[in-house]
């Protein structure tokens, strides 16, 4: 059995810094980590590994710059057998478009696995559509917010978190799960996993070992182009009003319903 | 000759609209008319009845598209993705709109992977381009810390998924009238390799991203018992509780329940935010509320930055006597 887990590599902290003169993103200025929920897919890809009787191999496959190498480190000091990485200038600004069609090449490269786990979303784009887009491309079914997912005779048995209850499913055959938090609580690396995953290679492909035309990745190729960037107008000046002894607590919640009403919300 | 289509994909839960759908027209109805086009639903599921077509009419739609079949009862992301992709490869819309539901983040980007479409994720605007006519799509990404406005040039049909929630639902206006049209697909549309085999309702009994007002419970509430006082003042503004994921972790609330970047995002009119001391993981799910309203000890909480009004004291006093003087508010 083969599994590949897709894992990106994000800022670490959320609060993007801006250019803005150009209204572009600084990228460079935080330092990056694997997208927080990719380490819940990692974490179902070896649950499903250890509770199978015949072999499995883990895949990370990662598409970004050089310095994405780290994350797949990572993902193998956790237990994770093998790394790739697609990077290129070639692939810089692809949108979610480019991005699945790039990773669907490499996995029909690298050869259909029995199962693609993904995150639902990555905390920068936060589009959620990678993953999906990527199964339409390898004509898998696509198990989406999944929040537990195992292996069974022929296939796969997976719950689904939506807005209004749970759903289960089975699939028959080879799929593409985008996995919750709730999926499997990650563990962290340890110091053996540490010092294996230092002697364990990770393959680098380009666009041209991958067969991808620049007609198919990259800003110039992707259907989306962002016209414009800016920062939204959070925060609020608040009105903050004390109210730790009852007669200011009894002001303050009048305050508090009075302001409901105005809004109409009461 | 006028540009093509506008769609929506409304959707059904057990034969009847989801009012996410009414939102969308909202949307839809603006772009169509700022195109000068017609508005088109399309609905998938198994022969709703005509009466409930019709409720997408009367709130501004001039034509339903009803693709019916058994299989496309619930969704199944196979037959969903076929037939959808069946009917733009046949009708070519200009425009197609979906909500940011678990169907329409799923079915949407599985589409426009085949018709090499541009999809904008979760959108909270959309406009038309003056001179172009292209659509353009704003959209919080990176926790709501940044927007950006995105385009789709060259590929048609421009898509996107709206964030439920960000505009209001279109109301119905009586002696509209519309087209319905009803399609059965083939076959081999409808095979799955899914199948959906058991469902369970949700414990909670409102769904928080369907809320228009959240109360949220934070560490502060120190025990489980305590979410009593949330649910109350939930329950005299009909609203749903919400959690940070201190309150997840500890078993006081179940995941579902959960804001923040590793839980969901939410939008509503009014966000109660209750011994939340407001880190950017939980901020990115609420930020982009309305109205929001703190409560919280630490009268430096960041919470408070992001607050219209903020109070600083004791929840265990203020949560009580809030929801008493709103419940007396709305008698008089
Ligand atoms: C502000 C902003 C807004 C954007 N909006 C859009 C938009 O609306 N539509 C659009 O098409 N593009 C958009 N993009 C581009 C998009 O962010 C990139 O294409 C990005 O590479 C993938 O999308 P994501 O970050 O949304 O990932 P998601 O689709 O949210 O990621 C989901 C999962 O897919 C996998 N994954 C994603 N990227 C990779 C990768 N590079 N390598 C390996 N696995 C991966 C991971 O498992 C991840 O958990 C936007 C970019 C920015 C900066
Ligand atoms: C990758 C990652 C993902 C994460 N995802 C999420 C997520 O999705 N959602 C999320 O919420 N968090 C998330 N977190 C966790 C986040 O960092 C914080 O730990 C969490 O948001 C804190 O929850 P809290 O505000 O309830 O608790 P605390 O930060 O402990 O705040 C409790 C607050 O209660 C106040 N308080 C105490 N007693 C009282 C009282 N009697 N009356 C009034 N106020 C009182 C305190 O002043 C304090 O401000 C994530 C973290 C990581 C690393």
């Amino acid at each position: 059995m083969k599994i590949i887990v897709l894992i990106k590599q994000v800022p670490e902290s959320q609060a993007t810094r801006m250019d803005e003169t150009t209204g572009t993103l600084i990228r460079e200025a935080a330092s990056s980590v694997i997208n927080p929920l990719d380490l819940h897919a990692i974490e179902c890809a070896l649950l499903i590994k250890e509770a199978a009787k015949e072999k499995c191999e883990i895949v990370c496959l990662s598409m970004g710059p050089p310095a994405a190498t780290k994350v797949l480190r990572e993902a193998m000091a956790l237990g994770v057998d093998h790394g790739v990485l697609l990077s290129d200038r070639a692939f810089a600004g692809s949108d979610t478009w480019c991005t699945a069609f790039t990773l669907a090449a490499a996995v029909r490269k690298l050869g259909l696995p029995d199962l693609i786990l993904c995150g639902e979303r990555a905390t920068d784009g936060e589009t959620g559509q990678t993953g999906p887009a990527m199964g339409a491309f390898l004509d898998l079914p696509v198990i989406s917010f999944v929040s537990h997912i195992e292996q069974i005779a022929g296939g796969w048995r997976a719950r689904r978190m939506l807005e209004d209850g749970y759903e289960t499913v089975e699939i028959d055959g080879p799929a593409l799960a985008c996995v919750l938090k709730e999926a499997a609580v990650p563990r962290l690396p340890t110091l053996q996993g540490k010092r294996l995953s230092r002697a364990k290679d990770i393959d680098i492909m380009s666009a041209q070992d991958l067969g991808v035309s620049q007609d198919d990745t990259g800003l110039k190729a992707s259907p989306t182009r962002v016209v414009k960037i800016f920062r939204p107008s959070h925060l609020k000046k608040c009105e903050k009003l004390p109210a730790m002894d009852p007669a200011q607590a009894e002001k303050a919640v009048d305050r508090v319903v009075c302001l409901l009403k105005e809004k109409g919300l009461i | 000759m006028s540009p093509k289509a506008v769609w929506i994909l409304a959707e059904q839960r057990e034969g009847k609209v989801a009012d996410v759908s009414y939102e969308l027209i909202t949307r839809g109805r603006e772009l169509a008319d700022q195109r000068g086009t017609e508005l088109c639903a399309v609905i998938l599921g198994d022969n709703l009845s005509d009466a409930e077509l019709q409720t997408l009419i009367d709130r501004g739609c001039d034509r339903v598209l009803h693709a019916s079949a058994p299989e496309l009862r619930h969704f199944l992301p196979e037959p969903y993705d076929k037939c959808l992709q069946a009917l733009i490869v046949k009708e070519q819309p200009e425009i197609l709109i979906a909500a940011a539901t678990s169907t329409g983040r799923t079915v949407m980007p599985c589409v426009a992977g085949p018709l090499r479409a541009g999809l904008t994720a979760d959108c909270t605007g959309l406009q038309i381009e003056a001179d172009t006519g292209n659509l353009l799509q704003t959209r919080p990404a990176a926790g709501g810390n940044i927007m950006a406005t995105i385009k789709t040039p060259e590929r048609r049909p421009q898509m996107a998924t709206v964030r439920p929630h960000s505009t209001r639902p279109a109301p119905s206006i009586s002696g509209r009238t519309g087209r319905i049209d009803r399609w059965q697909p083939p076959a081999d549309l409808l095979k799955s390799r899914v199948r959906r085999v058991d469902y369970t309702p949700a414990v909670e009994t409102q769904a928080i991203q369907d809320a228009d007002v959240v109360v949220a419970v934070g560490r502060g509430f120190k025990k489980g018992d305590n979410v009593e006082l949330a649910r109350k003042l939930a329950n005299v503004l009909d609203g749903a509780v919400g959690a940070s994921r201190e309150a997840v972790d500890r078993g006081w609330l179940p995941y579902p329940a959960q804001v923040g970047l590793s839980g969901k995002t939410v939008s509503p009119k009014l966000y109660i935010a209750v011994g939340v001391s407001g880190t950017v993981q939980h901020l990115a799910g609420m930020q982009t509320s309305e109205t929001i309203i703190a409560i919280n000890s630490d009268s430096e909480a960041p919470i408070f930055n992001y607050a219209e009004i903020g109070l600083c004291g004791d929840l265990f006093t203020l949560l009580p006597m809030l929801t008493a003087k709103i419940a007396a508010a709305k008698q008089s």
